[in-house]
């Protein structure tokens, strides 16, 4: 049972004080200044004025802001997807693996989050340029079939022209899937492996075939798992930076892009600030939707 | 159901039918492919780090000899170290706070604490930014590891409700009645918590000091927003250099950091096995 506070004040008050103090001084406060610096204006180059303006929120609200932040919720929304169709079978072959290959999938799914961000992208950037491996790969097919016409006595195909497949909209999505794969893949692993395996069996043993069992009997017992892990996908490729910055291009920036843009380079700290808590707040919508979904099941 | 042929998966072996097989296969080669050839190329003979020419450890020496890249290195050691010392204390305190106590206003603290954990990146990074540039200035030219507060700070923000989340798991598991033992048989509250309550927190503490160093490592974003220009860390250093140009030099090092992180990952889980097989044993 839990101790009230008051009958250990000395205690409570040793071990409360040092983490409440560290997050109201080093993470609150900073955000506080954000929050305040939006209701800002610039009145000099290095002075802001907290004149309680919302001049801020609607300049952010003009189509072309309001299209970056509909483009960032896209980007994450379909980054979501794609992890979701390529999680769910890599996450349905762990569950049912034997224990002692569980351990080892498990472990090579995680293994790419201990690498970071920034080498993952790297890699990335060299497997996909111009004269990266994918190019290489199609290259040796398209003079493959180049000869393979030659033979039958046709025209030759031309030479082959490398396709573009870094700093467009599609590599953000390839990069952003190759980052937050592990994320769905976990949630999605706890949730089917602690699954009542024998109401699969029932419905396999009734006739249902198994795409019919895998669609109406696993996805639904599946699904706070399914939802967390669209959570924690789609929170951090909302607010992604590093990826559209380095693989996107001059059309494919998301919204926190524009945000290090006005603290870094623009000098506007106080529309930066309005974007940050915008974007906050679309976090937090989408923490409250999710949260809205995974009570309906459980009250059935 | 032994009537099933060996060769034959069970109806529930997914893992053996082959749409599965092609898929995980593909997803895994997907995830290590990229990984695979960044290293490889490391040992390439050649400037353009594009066609294999040969191996060589060329670029291991420049690496080791590009003083500020080995003094970034060092900087993201450091930090991360701090941090996880810090951390694993304010996380601990964190969880037992809400562990053992009731009161007033633990709903808010509770929700104030995850916080770190789901506010964006970019968010938190402009955050320190304001903060070290106008509320609490950090003094520059402060002698080594000082020059670093800044940094460490910040990751110690978004570190330690990780490890809080980590510990306070572990700390479920735990027999309340044997901390009211040991306070029976005479035990002082600091006694009981050092002797009764870290112990049984050690698998946690250990998952949340990882956790908090490669977090450490690994960050980029709230980095590049808090460092100055005389306190680079390594991923910031990486950036820079890529943005330069891509030079085989980037995969060494690169490659330098990889096998770091890994073993240290792999000691730390190693570490965590064999304290949770003590226990099991009598």
């Amino acid at each position: 049972m839990e101790q009230t506070w008051r009958q250990a004040r000395g205690a409570f008050a040793a071990i409360a004080a040092p983490p409440l103090v560290w997050l109201l001084l080093f993470f609150l406060v900073p955000l506080g200044v954000i929050w305040a610096y939006s209701f800002g204006e610039n009145v000099g180059p290095i002075t802001i004025d907290l004149t309680g303006t919302f001049a801020n929120y609607m300049r952010a609200l003009e189509p072309l802001y309001l299209g970056i932040f509909g483009k960032s919720v896209i980007v994450a929304g379909v980054t979501t997807l794609l992890c979701l169709l390529v999680g769910f079978p890599v996450a349905l072959a762990i569950a049912f693996a034997s224990p002692r290959m569980k351990a080892w999938l498990l472990l090579l799914i995680m293994l790419p989050f201990w690498t970071n961000l920034l080498i993952r992208t790297f890699a990335l950037i060299a497997v996909l340029r111009e004269q990266g491996y994918v190019n290489f790969g199609i290259e040796w097919f398209w003079n493959l079939a180049s000869s393979a016409r030659e033979l039958v006595g046709m025209a030759p195909l031309g030479d082959y022209e490398p396709l573009t497949l870094l700093y467009n909209n599609a590599a953000v999505i390839v990069g952003l899937v190759y980052v937050h794969l592990p994320f769905m893949v976990l949630p999605l692993y706890s949730a089917l492996d602690r699954m009542d395996r024998s109401l699969m069996e029932a419905s396999l043993d009734l006739g249902a075939g198994h795409l019919r069992t895998i669609l109406l009997v696993v996805v639904p017992l599946a699904a706070p798992g399914i939802a967390s892990g669209v959570l924690i996908t789609f929170i951090p490729a909302l607010g992604s930076y590093l990826t559209p910055d380095l693989l996107g291009g001059t059309d494919s920036q998301m919204i926190a892009n524009v945000i290090e843009r006005q603290f870094k380079k623009a000098n506007d700290w106080p529309f930066g600030a309005a974007l940050s808590f915008l974007l906050m707040y679309l976090t937090f919508f989408a923490i409250a939707a999710q949260a809205l979904i995974q009570r309906k099941p459980g009250r059935r | 159901m032994s009537r099933v042929a060996r060769e034959k998966p069970g109806p529930l072996e997914y893992h053996r039918r082959w749409p599965l097989q092609l898929i995980v296969g593909a997803t895994f080669f997907f995830l290590y492919f990229p990984l695979i050839i960044l290293m490889v190329f490391s040992f390439n003979d050649s400037r353009r780090n594009i066609v294999w020419q040969g191996f060589t450890f060329d670029y291991y020496e420049k690496v080791f000899k590009n003083a500020e890249l080995i003094e970034a290195f060092g900087n993201s050691l450091t930090i991360a170290f701090f941090c996880t010392i810090i951390s694993v204390i304010l996380g601990a305190l964190t969880a037992v706070m809400l562990w053992r106590f009731r009161f007033p206003g633990k709903t808010a603290v509770e929700g104030a604490m995850a916080l770190p954990i789901v506010v964006p990146e970019i968010c938190m990074g402009v955050a320190m930014l304001v903060f070290f540039a106008k509320i609490m200035p950090w003094p520059s030219g402060m002698p080594w590891p000082l020059n670093l507060g800044a940094i460490i700070i910040a990751h110690v923000s978004f570190a330690f409700p990780f490890v809080a989340t980590v510990v306070r798991a572990r700390l479920a598991s735990f027999n309340r009645e044997l901390e009211e033992a040991a306070k029976d048989l005479g035990a002082s509250e600091w006694r009981t918590f050092w002797d009764v309550l870290v112990p049984h927190m050690q698998p946690g503490l250990i998952a949340g000091a990882l956790l908090a160093f490669t977090l450490s490592l690994d960050d980029f974003v709230i980095t590049f927003f808090t460092a100055g220009p005389d306190t680079i860390t390594f991923p910031v250093k990486v950036y820079s250099m890529l943005r330069f140009s891509v030079t085989p030099e980037v995969n060494a090092a690169s490659t330098i950091l990889i096998v770091v992180t890994v073993a240290l990952t792999a000691i730390g889980l190693h570490l965590q096995n064999q304290s949770e097989n003590k226990k099991l044993k009598p």
